[in-house]
């Protein structure tokens, strides 16, 4: 499917230069008015999400014109492959999409991006998103992207059914407590918590060792020279260990893993948030299910009063062609107006504070009350807390573990990954 | 003058694609293996030349020993069954069944699919749940009652890379088919009705004669098939995705360049894989030309 998708975003990178050629040809000026904006916003959702956005930023700005640049696929794997070949040869979009974080690290030591703190100042941005998001987000005191929305990732889905039937009175506070509530389930002949493939796995160990190491240790992994040997890590590992022993066989991604809760077959599910829309939605997106009677939620195991969130932002690349129209975009795209727009759409929250809160219901509601109440950690799959070459090195440590279940070769193969990748 | 007028046509019909070939197949491969011998680390950094450490160092990275050794199970299912499949069916070919033309489009069809869309189907078949949640080929199995031929396909820690090579299989073995049935039919009547003659058996004619006249084609066979198995991609891509469970040398280099940012060890898993081809390709080259010049 990746090579599909490959050779699709070859095809529109083609069709983006002929684009440009045309407006080259055409006259300076119409290539001056087009705003390339390169996303991976191509689903149900997301893409309405876009399109309301970019409505918004046309009535502003009737000088520009908006070009989705969108390449197809999941969480972004080939969009990312496209944009870092454009970027290597200083060709950058004007404005792209990128997971808020340590996943834009890289180009941030390559130069590639320019600080956005004067449109911070400009906007008064660091007083409408909370502070502990700038500080993650900051760069030796420089910003370098704008939050378009928020999603959870520590979010334990239950089919309230079958926790019934298992005599399971209420979801699991701690990891401890889910761990005897996952026994319980088996006797009962469900199945205790269902997965997917491998990320959906490096998934649950963020959620579980966040929910073991409690938030402040967890935020500390993060910082160079942390220490990973430590115990309360080994115990977080044995804990993930255990909680994996109850997983049933690994579906082929995060829908299958879903649905098998909503279906009743399966009672625990931790995922993202975007898991809501596939609960909740009708039946050609989602599987049309009621909220609260045939699926729930609650905070991951562990893990109430802290947010461990991700989160869509846009940039601005060094050399942008159409440097103005990027600005003008990161201004839609930072607006309370923009992200009220996009985000019920899109099934996430908004990053700023002063949301319109009666745009968001159910989930969204308890999300965003919950964001600007608790503590905040990274999350590390979707690339806030670790660059991309440390995530790699954790998701093969953890891929093996699925393996040979081996904890102290675990640990060890963290210890080097945050070594190496904590510089 | 006019001994230039003899070659010079020739080398100027030619020399559009030798450039191309030069620049884009020798020229970048040659690029490849000096950025495996650098220690260009990440995108940034302009790489020192550190001659074969890189090519010696992955060897103690546990990931690549696992999609070494899922390469070599996968390849050895995948030729020999795609080998053995093919060659059965050339065999029943051979032996004059009726409507042989309709038999032999059906089963050369799955060549015009791309492993792409294979390795969808495919995942669908080999989905990993069995009893209550069995779907695909372990659901056929509940059916027919044969559920103690349920297993986790794909997800078999031992053995899930030989589950990988059936669509594999699938796809190849009526191309195989079609070049022993041409091997066949290449070997004429007279040899086997001298053999006949001389009081073979039918399956001492095979043995004796057949078979080895056929070596010629086994031999590009194994070339063909074995060059596709040790690159293998895309089949693996659409039906696992990145998982160590199924990995191989081709995805492992995918997460090397684009998701640990790391140049220089994609480039040492490319130059591997080629080199792991070469060794398949070079001596049937060298023996192929040999043949040629002694005809």
């Amino acid at each position: 499917m990746a090579a599909v998708a490959v050779s699709v975003a070859g095809l529109l990178t083609l069709t983006a230069c002929g684009g440009g050629d045309k407006g080259g040809s055409g006259g300076g000026q119409a290539a001056q008015k087009k705003v390339e904006v390169f996303s991976w916003w191509t689903g149900p959702g997301e893409a309405d999400g876009l399109k309301a956005m970019r409505g918004i930023f046309e009535k502003q700005n009737p000088n520009f014109t908006f070009f989705d640049a969108a390449v197809a696929g999941g969480s972004g794997d080939q969009a990312r492959a496209l944009l870092s070949s454009k970027l290597q040869a200083n060709q950058p979009p004007d404005t792209f999409q990128g997971h808020a974080g340590a996943e834009l690290q890289g180009y941030i030591k390559a130069g590639k991006l320019e600080s956005l703190n004067f449109l911070y100042d400009e906007l008064k941005l660091k007083e409408v998103f909370p502070q502990q998001l700038i500080d993650q987000i900051s760069v030796q005191g420089q910003v370098y992207s704008v939050p378009v929305n928020i999603h959870r990732s520590n979010v334990l889905w239950f089919n309230p059914g079958v926790l019934k039937t298992a005599g399971i009175a209420a979801a699991p506070a701690t990891v401890d407590e889910f761990i005897a509530d996952l026994a319980k389930v088996k006797k009962a002949g469900k199945i205790p918590l269902s997965i997917g493939s491998q990320w959906t796995v490096v998934h649950l160990f963020e959620n579980v060792l966040l929910g073991s190491l409690g938030t402040d240790a967890y935020n500390a992994l993060w910082a160079p020279n942390a220490d990973w040997s430590n115990a309360n890590v080994t115990k977080a590992l044995e804990n993930f260990k255990t909680v994996l022993s109850y997983a049933g066989t690994p579906q082929e991604d995060w829908q299958p893993a879903a649905k098998q809760v909503a279906d009743g077959e399966a009672a625990f599910n931790i995922m993202g948030d975007w898991a809501y829309g596939y609960f909740h939605n009708p039946p050609d997106g989602g599987l049309g299910k009621q909220s609260k009677t045939d699926f729930d939620w609650a905070a991951s195991p562990g893990t109430d009063g802290t947010f461990m969130w991700l989160s869509d932002s846009f940039t601005l690349p060094k050399g942008a062609p159409n440097r103005n129209g990027a600005v003008a975009w990161l201004k839609v795209a930072a607006s309370k107006e923009g992200q009220d727009a996009f985000n019920p759409l899109k099934g996430s929250i908004p990053a700023r504070k002063d949301a319109d809160k009666s745009l968001y219901k159910d989930y969204l509601a308890w999300s965003l009350e919950q964001w600007s109440a608790d503590k905040l950690a990274g999350s590390i799959q979707h690339g806030v807390v670790a660059p991309d070459a440390w995530k790699t090195a954790l998701s093969d440590a953890i891929g093996l573990f699925q393996q040979d279940q081996d904890v102290a070769k675990l640990q060890q193969a963290l210890v080097a990954a945050a070594k190496a990748g904590g510089q | 003058m006019t001994r230039v007028r003899r070659w010079l046509p020739g080398l100027l019909l030619v020399s559009p694609s030798i450039v191309l070939i030069a620049v884009f197949v020798y020229g970048l491969l040659g690029w490849n293996f000096k950025v495996a011998m650098t220690d260009q680390h990440d995108e940034i950094s302009p790489g020192h030349f550190v001659g074969l450490d890189n090519f010696i160092s992955i060897w103690d990275q546990e990931r690549w020993g696992i999609s070494v050794r899922h390469s070599i199970i996968f390849t050895v299912v995948f030729v020999v069954g795609a080998l053995a499949l093919g060659w059965f069916l050339a065999f029943l070919m051979e032996k004059g069944i009726k409507g042989e033309g309709g038999f032999r489009t059906v089963y050369l069809f799955p060549m015009a699919v791309s492993f792409i869309a294979t390795g969808v189907v495919w995942r669908w078949l080999m989905n990993s749940g069995t009893g209550e949640q069995a779907v695909g080929l372990n659901r056929l199995f509940h059916y027919l009652g044969l559920d103690f031929l349920q297993w986790h396909w794909f997800r078999d820690q031992d053995w899930g890379m030989a589950a990988m090579a059936i669509p594999a299989i699938w796809q190849m073995s009526g191309y195989v088919m079609a070049l022993f049935l041409a091997g066949f039919r290449g070997v004429s009547e007279d040899l086997r009705e001298a053999a006949r003659v001389d009081g073979c058996s039918e399956w001492q004619v095979y043995r004796y004669v057949v078979l080895p006249l056929l070596r010629p084609v086994t031999l590009s066979a194994l070339i063909i098939l074995g060059h596709i198995s040790l690159k293998v991609f895309d089949l693996i891509v659409a039906v696992s995705g990145k998982q160590i469970i199924t990995d191989v040398p081709a995805i492992f280099m995918w997460t090397a360049v684009f998701d640990s940012h790391d140049p220089a060890k994609g480039a040492t898993i490319a130059s591997y894989i080629v080199l792991s081809v070469a060794v398949f390709v070079v001596p049937y080259l060298i023996w192929n030309a040999r043949r040629g010049n002694r005809s």
